[in-house]
This record gives C-alpha cells, structure tokens and sequence, in this order.
C-alpha cells in the first residue's frame, strides 16, 4: 500500500517536472521579454535592457539550456523565480490563489448540489416533463460558451441595474471595491454583490454538467437489483431511494466534483478574466501577454499539481466511500 | 446434400442483402424528435455558412465606408460594424471557419484516440505504458497555455496547424475511454475465440476491436465537433486562435462584447448562432449515441 | 387448509407485451410450491407482480390475495407494512441483491427496523442471530463485513436471513441458487428448508432446474409462455406428466443417475417470444402430437387427475417417456394403456438423436480399452496469478494458485470430461492449453508438439487443428459479423478460399438453414447461435475440439439438441473433445472419461462410468450426492453427503490435501492418526480401478447417486 502510493507520487513527480518543462522552453522560445521594452519612452539603452533581462533570467542572449538549468535549479528549492516586473512570482501567484479559490469554491458547491439534486430527481422522474425541461436546459447551457455566458450576464446584470433596481446591485469587475469603508458588513455585502455573477457564471455549467452525470448514475441505480431488495424488506421507495440508491449513485459524482476542484484552480480563466477577478486564471491570461516566461512556467507547474493531486484525491475519495474499491 | 441443394444455398447466401446497421440506425435516429431538429438546424447552418455569402452583395473583406456601427437594415441585415464591415458576411465567415476547423479538429482527435487507445489497450505491457504516459502529459499540460503560446504560429493561413494542435488536446480522455474498453472487450469471448483461430493482432484490432467501438467513436467525434468550436472560439477570444485578418466565431464574439451595450446586433447574432450551432451539434450526438444503443436511453 | 397466498388469474403487460396471461395458484402454510419454467416463461413477472414490485409501465390484472386480503391496488403504504414482514422475497444474484455500500448486518438490521419498533442495538443482536441461524460461521464478526467480502453462497444465506428476519408467512424465491455451484445449492437448499421449519412459512420456489424441484417442493406448476400448462403434485408432474411440454422437459435432461447412454430427446424449435405467441395452444409449433385442433383456441386447463390440471387438448393420450426399454421399470409408472406404440409416446427418438444414439454405440469406449494415439497432454501443469487487492491503489497481497499440478491427456477420438466448481481451476487450465505459450511449470503437449517450444507458424499450424467453443454463444460471436463473416473467418485467417458453398456446407452439418448466413448473431437463438459457433469451430476441420461450458448457458429444453449434436459429430468426424463444465450430469452423458477438478488439482479421473457409479474420492462423492435428480421418490431417499463452507481461497490452500478442511470422511470416519497423513501428505493421483485413479489417502469406492450404499 505504502510502497504504491511512493509509486505512484513517484511516476507524478516525473509528469509534473516533463510538464512543466516543457511549458518553460516552449514559453522561453515563444514569448519575447525585450518586447516589453520596446514601447516605452524613453526607450532605454540596450545594455540597461540586457542587464535587466539577465537579472530576471530572461535574457535571450543567454543560451536557452542555462537559462532552463537557472530556472530548474530554482524550482527544486521551491523558487519560481521573477515576473517581467521583478516581483516574486511565488509571492503573485499565492496571493492569486486564494483569490481563486474564494471564486471557485461558492460557484463549485453551489453548481454540484443543485446539479446533483437535479439529476436526481430528474431519473426518478425518467422522461416527466422535470426530466425533459431539466435535459433541455442543461443541452442549452452546455451549448454557451463561457465566454458568451459571461458577457450575456454582465449585460443583462446591467440592464438590471438600471432598469429594474436602480441602483447597483450587481457588481461586475474585480472582487470587492477597493478603499470601501463601510465596517464588516458592508464589506461583506459588498463581497457579496462581486461574487453573485462570477458564482452564476461558474456554477451554471457545473450545473448542467453534474445533473447529467448524477442523472446516468441514478438510472443505473434505479434498476439495481439492491433496491428491490429494500422494497422487498419494506422500505417506502421514497426511503429506498433515497438511503440505498442515492447512497450508491453518489459515489462516482463526489469523486468527480473532487476532479473538478483541481481542474478549475487554473481554469476557471474566462470567468476570472472577464469579471475582472486577480486569480490564476487570469494570471495565465495576462503572463502571456506580458511575455511572462517564468509566471507561465509556474502557472503550467501548478496546473500539472493540481490535475494530478485531484486525481489522486478523487481516488482517494472514491477508496474512503466505496467498500469494493477500499479491498 | 445434393449438388443442386448446395447451389441453391450458395444462391441464397448471395441473394439475401444483409440487414443494414447504418440503415438501422440511420432510422432510429431519424425516429427522434431530437435527431431530426439537430440534423435540420445543422444543415441549415451549414448551407447558411457556404450559401448565404452568395446572397448578400456584401464580401467579409468589404468596407461601407457610408455606414459605421449602424443597426440591422435592409442593406446591411445584420448591421455593420464600427469599421463598416457588413456584419452578415463577417458573421458568415466566421461561421465558415469555425464549422470547418470544428470538424476537422473533432475527426484527428477521434482518430488519434481510436489508434492510441486500441493499440494501449490490446498490447499491454510495454506498448499500453508508453502510450498511456503520453496521454497522462498531455492531460497534465495545460492545454489552454500551450496553444495560447504557440498563437503567433497560428498567422494568415496557418489555421491548418491550428487546427492539428487542437486535435492534439482533444483525444485523450477518449482514448482513455477507448483504452478501458478494448482491454474488457480483449476478454470477450469471441475476441478470444479470434486469437485461437490464430487471426494477426492488428487485423483483430481493424476487425473486432474498432467496429465494436464505433457506436462510442462516432459520437466522440460528433460531440468533439462541439468542444473544438467552443475552444476555438475561446481562444480566438484573446486573440490566441484564428488570426486576422481570417475571422471566427471568437474574434467576432470578442470585438462584438465591447460594443454590445450600445450595439446589441454585433454580439447578439454571432452568440446566438453559435449557441444554436453548438446545441444541433450536440442533439445530433445525443441521439445519435441513442440510435446505436437503444438500450442506453437518455444516457450522459 | 385456507390458502396463504392465492393468486388468480394474473395478467402482466408491457405495453403490447403479454408477459403473464392467466396465471393462478395458491399456496397453503408450510407447502412448497415449485414453479417451473424456462427464460420468458413469466414466471419470475409473476413473482415480481405477487410482491408488487413490477417497474413502473407494467399494467396488472386479476387478483392476488395474501389472507383473503386484496393486494392488487392496495394503496402503497399498506403494501410496504406487508413486505418484508408478511411475504418476502429471496432473488437470484445474491451480490447485485445486497447494497454494495453497507455492512450485512445493518442490511438485516435495517430489515428488522422497518417493520417492528426496536432500537439498534437490538435489531443489530437480532441480525447476529439471523446470520448464525443460516449457517454463517463467526456472525457476530462477519455481520460487520460488505457484501462483496461474502462468497455467493453466504451472500444468498445473507438474503434468506433478510427474508426470514420478521416471520413471513409466505417466502418467495426466485432461482435462489442458480447462481451457485451444486455443493454450495445444496448447503443453501438445506438452509431454506431449515428457515421454513423455523417460520412455517409458505414458499414459493421459482426454478428452471427440475431436479431441484423434485425434491424441494410438494406441488408444482409448469409454465410456458406466460401461462400455466401443468399443476398437480411433485409426482403427478414427474411420473404422470399430461401435458407434452412436461413430457419433454424431462426426456431432454441429461441425468446424473442413469448409466445407459441413451440419447436426449430435444423439444423441437425454440419458446415463442412473447410479444408474438402462435394462435391456439403456444406449445402446439414445438409439440409432437399437435394436430389441426389445437391451433383453434388456447387450452383451458382440464382437470385430468385429483389435483391436477392440464392445459392439452389430448391430455389423456400423453404418456410420460420412457427411456429405451424400460417401458415397464422399475417404478412401475408406466401405464401400459390402449395407446401403445408411437401414438402414445411422443417422444420417439427423432432423428437426430437416433443418429446419436448410433454413433455413441461406436464411439464410446469401455474403460482399459482405450485408443492408441494422444491428441492432448498435460503433464503437472502449474499456473499462479498475482493476487492484486484494492482498486485505487492496486498492490500485491498473496498469489493465486489457480493450477497446481495437473496431469491428464486426451486420446484420439476421446471426450474428457473436466468438472469442477468455480474456482477449481478448469478454465485456467483450458486457457492455458488454449494460449499454446509455454507453462509457467510442467509441459503441454498438444497434437504430439510441446508448446514450450513452439514457433510462430508450428502454433499457426496447430490452431488449425485446435478449435474451440466457449460458454455464451451470444457473447463469442462478434455481434457485427454475419454468420458468414463468422463461420468464413477462420478460413480466411488460415488464408482458405471462405466460399458460400464452405460455409453452406458447415451450417448444414451442424443443423441450420444455410440461407441464414447473411444474418446477424442476434437473430438467432440461444441453441441456434451455439451451433453457428460449432460450425465456426469445425470450419478448418479440427482433430481436437475444446469445449468451454457449451451448453449451460442454453435452456433445458435445447441443450440437447446441442448434446446430440455434438455426440453425432464426434462420432461422424473423429473429433477429441476437451468438455469443460460443471454440470456433472451433461458430463456423464456426453464424455468417455472425466477428471474432478478441486482447488487446481485434480481430485480424481477415470473412465465415466466408474467414476459415477463408484467414485472413491470423498469430493467426487459430495460433488455427486449433491446434485439434484429430477425423480421425487429417489431424492426422499437419497441422503446427501453435505461440505461444509465454502472453497478454501486458492491463494492459501490448505497444507496436505487441499480438501481436508470440507472433507466429511476426514471430519468424521478417520482416526487422528489417520488424519496426520492428510494434513502433512499431499496426495496424488493412485490407481483405485482398471481406469480410474483418485488422490485420497483413504481412496474408497462407492454409490452416492443411488441409495445402496458402498460398493467395495
């Protein structure tokens, strides 16, 4: 048990570092640092530029393989190394990551349960007209992009804004109003009215999403030999299904939404991007434009960690509330 | 058995047509209501992208320097953008583009996913470790970034290349699927009974494994179809997939968003054909994965 | 005596499906009520509807009765009181019964809580008591276990203990132990008759397997097609059947019990399928004495003795078959009656199984005279697996000794019988002859060639002459190829012109319709497609057939036609079969010789007869006095020789003879001095007959099928 799970850390590891070295040269051959100096004005001396570029380790006058060995060196003691603009990207993207998280975890909760609840009932109630507007729905949404849900959102919120409240209720950019003094409850509230549209925008599609899923494994459990057996004990079918089918059909979707945790840390990129909020996501967004060499390779490590650690906590999870996979 | 019976049989065998499957199928999916929507919406978006532009007088490249920004009329049926493009022909040829790049990207990665996961799946051991570990990094690297940088690759005319490497990021979670499936399908019996026939490996694979998984690798390819254009249009969003002057739903979907509090008609009609082309997309694959396994209702 | 459960005329659609059409019975405290009936007969609709627990979409009609009292449009609460505490239910596959995510005992606790106000603690005490009194060592601690941790046979003793945990009235059980291995169905049998003392309760007991009805159950009710045909007592049924389908049922099982070969005689054709039942009596396409009349209108059931019911039209004509001469046996139950001669016994050998009734005089073979020329043989053949636990985290936690040292071989024109419960090993050792890949120990030597040192094109060459059948028809046959593709595949692989007049040819000799070639597997039926997979396997004209379960997944009443089939064929082409199975009365019946698999070893082989008539190994013995025989008066008398548990795990075999730990004779005739020998000595395989050889200590032969005791 303990020599496989050092296995397999061991064979994520390998991943993670090919991964992540392979986004380092890809970005270092792809993306152009020196351009960001090109704009400015005054244009500085060439040789301000190169020292700056070396001290960053970006300098493209270095050979590549040294720069990757720099930047290697430094993963391994836990140091990503500089942005363009010579902060710590540690320091960035930590900050980053609570940022996302706040964002995710509401929109995440929120999408699963009522997806799950949906999908539930919607099997119960196979081809009722729940199950076929639920089916519809979740069709239509999968069909938007996040791109345009997002967009379609922040318009409708403000012709809401000023049609029917008058007032702005809902706040579309960033994730509070900076230099706002209204004690804790204001600040709440005004967290609050950040969050209402980024949480639609994200749990909308994990909705449609987790009720299709719950819904397949419902149906399977519903013809579960199981559950006539609880009726035939004597159970309500309301309470058959309820502790012996929804018990069973849940398993697969919790180590799913464990699955999606991990996946959405780096990309939940549109939703961060377009409401404005300085999570990873839009980080990943913003370093490529910037040319952000060492942000991008920390960025594409990260993500690596995160697919590979969900998988593994999705396994995890699955092991703890199944008995058949625990043996 | 006489001569003339054994040549009677003979006849018999070459007279009977066997029973269709794609003529079974073709009628179960045309037996559901969504099939039938998504089929007609879906050629009628596509005669709508390769027919409409010969309707209008106005080509994607041309510029009404008489009208800027100015509402749907009946010069301009969708409008015109603040450079004076028709928006009607620039939504066309976004609409071209994107159905194009769609296809092509969804048919590479099924194709990819077939072949990987087939060959992983029947050859165990070494084959099954090596395939399974380029598909692990593919899924570990962050897709989204790697075609995100290679974007200056992608100018005028490289949209081919566009298109390969998002085949590339497709594929993967269905050859895994692929993958499981031949290893469970490598137990079934009359796999097994084809092996001790003594029949080759890889015609096993052409003749057993991969007909068994067509039902499964059509509808991957159909529903590709959809996550390609919706990646597509994400990534020409910033800027990072088709490259101008070449148009797509995505570029289109990004200048159209900025404008469309005061300008509704550039974002609302190049949102709404994607949606509804997505949504055909989908139906299609929807029902037709219920056309091959009638069984399987309403699954997914 | 009032009837606890009365069902009349039951009728189940789905949609335009007529499932059950008119089905009564009845049932009284403390009777057994066997219903017989092949796959689509109804009969498990009927159980379903009885319990009320039909999927949604099935429409119900007629009355069901438990105590007088109406259940049929019950209101739902009324119904949920009664189940599970009035009338419960036992269901086939025990593991998919059992929830897979909860302790048994909180299954069983949970069954207690619901109909009678206990705390936990007591319902949990009373759920350790259940499982103790179905037979379940060490309850209190294997009450904390998952169902997937119990063997099929505890999991079905968990249902019955559900069953029986409020006192039913009525338990009914469908197929309880079809699922199981015939020592496991015996030990799971005796349960059910232990759980009816106890509670009293009235049983009904859904079966296809005649030989468990026989003796188990007090009447009996044969379905077919949605419908009963025969009712009447457990002997009415079997020795004065009046209904033809009866008849036929048990002139076409092959039986444990009965040492002359005489050949099956299969029920023409196949079940209707329900949604399309023929005009008139739905027997008559398949029945030997159909005339015109019984076309006209379905038979009512006709009151033809005290007690039981017909639905024939020429009821008074039928007469059970007698097997070759022994119109007037020993039972005396033959009535010698007007309608002597061929009238009166529709079941005349036909064709078929007169062709193989000829070639089994010509093929078989008396012990010691066995043929010259070996086609197969296998020399202390060893096959270990890893044992691999856990899913997420997939380690090695023992190993597998599926087969540990096995030795046989197959001479030219043989048939070997390999017998052996799930878990014996017989499959492993199939597939690792059929791999043509060199043991992990020991040596294969198949057609005079070793396999460890095989080529590509020698193992190319031998797959020629090496063919097999699997178990499921349905499941060999590539569900995307026309009978052609699959008959002409072997040829084309082998690089042979695939001709229509080839395969024509082959379809014809094993009894189809050479015009069906262009059709899919999934138009034929289960018996059809077993032959479409013979003629696949006869295509490149093999010497060595093996045969992996060939009939066990077909319906009584084909499986013989696929027997006779394969007798005749033998006989006409010179084939050696290799017979995998674990039905022992198949293998008597179509094998010259037989080797009992227990735990990858083989416990004992020898000449078929021998063997049957006086097996000398305590397992053959258990193996043989476990299996049901389709003849009530015999199975009062017979005494069974019952094992303990289950199979021991093969990842950690017991030390010595690996069957020491079920034995009875090492539990209950040997000395401890004589036991030391079977706890130290690993036996092997010694002589105890001209052609017979068993590897026991305490080797002894004797008759357990027919009460008479011991031998020699």
């Amino acid at each position: 048990m303990a020599g496989f799970l050092a296995r397999r850390l061991l064979s994520y590891v390998v991943l993670v570092a090919v991964a992540a070295s392979l986004a380092y040269l890809l970005a270092a051959v792809a993306l152009d640092p020196r351009s960001n100096y090109a704009d400015r004005t005054p244009k500085p001396p060439p040789g301000v530029v190169d020292a700056q570029l070396t001290a960053l380790n970006l300098n493209d006058k270095t050979p590549l393989l040294q720069r990757y060995a720099v930047w290697a060196g430094g993963v391994v003691r836990g140091d990503f190394g500089k942005t363009v603009t010579g902060a710590s990207v540690n320091d960035d993207l930590a900050r980053r990551m609570g940022v996302t998280f706040r964002l995710i975890l509401l929109g995440l909760v929120f999408g699963s349960l009522l997806g799950v609840a949906v999908g539930a009932y919607a099997a119960v109630r196979q081809y009722g007209w729940f199950d076929r507007l639920s089916a519809g729905l979740s069709f239509l949404v999968l069909a938007v992009p996040v791109v345009v849900l997002a967009n379609m959102l922040i318009l409708l919120a403000s012709w809401a804004n000023d049609n029917l409240f008058g007032t702005q209720v809902f706040l579309v950019s960033g994730e509070y109003t900076g230099g706002l003094e209204a004690g804790f409850w204001g600040q709440l509230l005004d967290r609050l009215q950040h969050l209402v549209l980024p949480t639609v925008s994200l749990s909308l599609g994990l909705t449609a999403v987790f009720s299709r899923y719950q819904r397949n494994m419902m149906l399977d459990v519903l013809g579960a030999d199981f559950l006539r057996t609880a009726m035939a004990k004597g159970l309500s079918r309301r309470r058959a299904l309820v502790t012996h089918g929804l018990r069973t059909a849940l398993i697969p979707v919790v180590t799913y939404f464990a699955f999606t945790f991990g996946v959405l840390l780096t990309g939940a990129t549109f939703t961060e991007k377009i409401f404005g909020w300085h999570g990873l996501g839009e980080q990943l967004i913003n370093s490529i434009f910037t040319n952000d060499v060492n942000t991008v390779a920390a960025i594409s490590l990260l993500a690596a960690v995160a697919v590979l650690f969900a998988a593994l906590a999705a396994d995890l999870l699955h092991a703890a509330l199944d008995p058949r996979v625990r043996a | 058995m006489t001569l003339s019976g054994e040549e009677l049989a003979e006849e018999a065998v070459r007279d009977v047509a066997p029973p269709s499957r794609l003529r079974v199928v073709t009628r179960r999916f045309f037996a559901s209501t969504q099939g039938r929507i998504g089929f007609a919406v879906l050629a009628l978006m596509f005669l709508l992208a390769f027919a409409g532009p010969l309707f209008t007088p106005w080509s994607y490249t041309d510029k009404d320097f008489t009208a800027f920004m100015q509402p749907p009329s009946a010069t301009h049926w969708f409008g015109t953008l603040q450079t004076g493009s028709d928006v009607f022909a620039v939504t066309l040829r976004g609409m071209q583009k994107s159905l194009v790049v769609g296809l092509l990207a969804a048919l590479v990665s099924t194709a990819l996913a077939a072949l990987v996961g087939a060959f992983a799946g029947y050859f165990s051991g070494w084959t099954d470790r090596w395939l399974s570990w380029v598909t692990d990094l593919l899924l570990v690297l962050p897709a989204f970034l790697i075609l995100a940088i290679m974007s200056p690759l992608f100018g005028a005319g490289q949209w081919v290349l566009f298109v390969v490497m998002l085949a590339l990021f497709l594929w993967m979670v269905t050859s895994k699927i692929v993958r499981g499936m031949t290893i469970s399908l490598k137990q079934r019996e009359y796999i097994q009974a084809a092996r001790f026939m003594g029949v080759p490996p890889v015609r096993i694979i052409a003749r057993h494994v991969l007909p068994n998984l067509s039902s499964l690798l059509i509808v991957d390819a159909t529903l590709n179809v959809s996550a390609a254009i919706l990646t597509e249009t994400s990534l020409s969003y910033f800027g990072f997939g088709i490259q101008p002057p070449d148009v797509s739903f995505g570029t289109l979907i990004a200048d159209g968003s900025r404008t469309a509090v005061y300008a509704p008609w550039t974002f609302w009609f190049v949102a709404g054909l994607l949606v509804v082309t997505v949504l055909a997309v989908n139906l299609v694959g929807d029902a037709l994965r219920d056309a091959f396994d009638p069984g399987a209702k309403g699954r997914r | 005596m009032t009837p606890v459960l009365q069902v009349t005329d039951l009728t189940v659609s789905f949609g335009d499906v007529r499932a059950v059409r008119g089905v009564s019975l009845e049932v009284s405290r403390g009777e057994v009520l066997g219903v017989v009936g092949e796959s689509g007969s109804g009969k498990s609709v009927t159980a379903a509807a009885v319990m009320g627990l039909l999927p949604p979409g099935a429409r119900v009609g007629g009355s069901v009765r438990l105590h007088g009292k109406e259940l049929l449009g019950a209101p739902e609460r009324e119904l949920t009181a009664l189940r599970g505490k009035t009338v419960s239910m036992v269901f086939q596959d025990p593991l998919s019964a059992l929830t897979p995510v909860y302790r048994v005992g909180d299954q069983i606790a949970e069954a207690v809580r619901v109909h009678r106000r206990v705390g936990k603690e007591a319902a949990a005490v009373r759920a350790v008591e259940l499982l103790d009194l179905v037979g379940i060592p060490r309850p209190g601690e294997r009450a904390a276990a998952f169902p997937h941790e119990f063997s099929g046979g505890m999991r079905q003793r968990v249902m019955i203990a559900m069953a029986i945990a409020n006192d039913p009235d009525v338990i009914i059980c469908d197929e309880p132990t079809t699922a199981l291995d015939v020592t496991i169905q015996a030990q799971v049998l005796e349960v059910l008759k232990k759980a009816q003392r106890e509670t009293g309760a009235a049983i009904v007991l859904i079966t296809h397997d005649l030989g468990v009805v026989a003796g188990f159950a007090d009447r009996v009710l044969v379905m077919y097609a949605g419908r009963p045909v025969e009712v009447g007592s457990v002997d009415d049924i079997f020795y004065r059947p009046r209904m033809p389908y009866t008849v036929g049922l048990l002139a076409s099982l092959p039986r444990i019990d009965r040492g002359e070969r005489q050949p099956l005689v299969p029920i023409e054709g196949n079940p209707p399928a329900p949604g399309a039942l023929p005009p008139g009596c739905p027997f008559a396409p398949r029945c030997p004495l159909h005339v015109e009349a019984c076309d006209e209108g379905e038979p009512p059931l006709f009151e033809v003795g005290p007690g039981q019911r017909a639905a024939c039209i020429r009821w008074e004509e039928v007469r059970p078959w007698a097997p070759g001469q022994r119109t007037g046996d020993e039972t005396g139950l033959w009535p010698a009656g007007r309608h002597a001669g061929e009238e009166a016994r529709p079941w005349a050998a036909g064709r078929h199984a007169g062709e193989a009734g000829r070639a089994r005089a010509r093929g078989r073979h008396e012990a010691g005279a066995r043929p010259l020329r070996t086609v197969l043989e296998v020399e202390n053949l060893v096959k270990e697996y890893p044992l691999m636990r856990g899913a997420v985290f997939k380690h090695r936690v023992g190993t597998v000794h599926a087969v540990a040292g096995v030795s046989f071989d197959l001479r030219e024109g043989e048939t070997l019988g390999l017998v052996g419960e799930s878990g014996s090993g017989k499959t492993t050792t199939l597939m690792q002859i059929l791999e043509l890949a060199a043991p992990q120990e020991g040596r294969v030597t198949v057609l005079g060639r070793d396999t460890a040192r095989l080529g590509r094109a020698d193992s190319t060459a031998i797959r020629r002459d090496m063919q097999v059948v699997f178990q499921d028809p349905l499941a060999s046959l590539d569900p995307r190829m026309t009978v052609h593709d699959i008959v002409a595949e072997p040829l084309r692989a082998h690089g042979l012109p695939a001709s229509g007049r080839r395969v024509a040819e082959l379809l014809t000799l094993v009894g189809l319709d050479p015009s069906h070639a262009a059709r899919y597997p999934q138009d034929f039926s289960g018996g059809q497609r077993q032959r479409v997979a013979i003629a696949r396997a006869l295509a490149l004209e093999p010497r060595l057939l093996v045969l992996d379960e060939p009939v066990s997944a077909l319906d009584v009443s084909i499986r013989a036609g696929v027997i006779n089939l394969l007798a005749s064929l033998k006989a006409r082409l010179g084939l050696s079969y290799l017979f995998v199975a674990h039905d022992l009365a198949v293998v008597r019946h179509i094998a010259d010789r037989v080797a009992v698999m227990h735990l990858g070893k083989i416990a004992e082989i020898g000449q078929v007869d021998a063997v049957y008539d006086a097996p000398a190994h305590p397992y053959t013995q258990s193996l043989l006095s476990a299996i049901p025989v389709p003849d009530p008066a015999r199975e009062r008398t017979r005494t069974r020789i019952l094992l303990e548990g289950d199979l021991p795990s093969p990842a950690d075999p017991p030390s010595g003879c690996r069957f020491r730990t079920r034995c009875p004779k090492f539990r209950s005739e040997l000395t401890d001095e004589e036991r030391e020998a079977c706890v130290t000595v690993e036996p092997e395989v010694l002589p105890v007959g001209a052609d017979q050889g068993a590897a026991c200590h305490y080797a002894e032969r004797r008759d357990v099928v027919r009460p008479g005791g011991i031998v020699r």
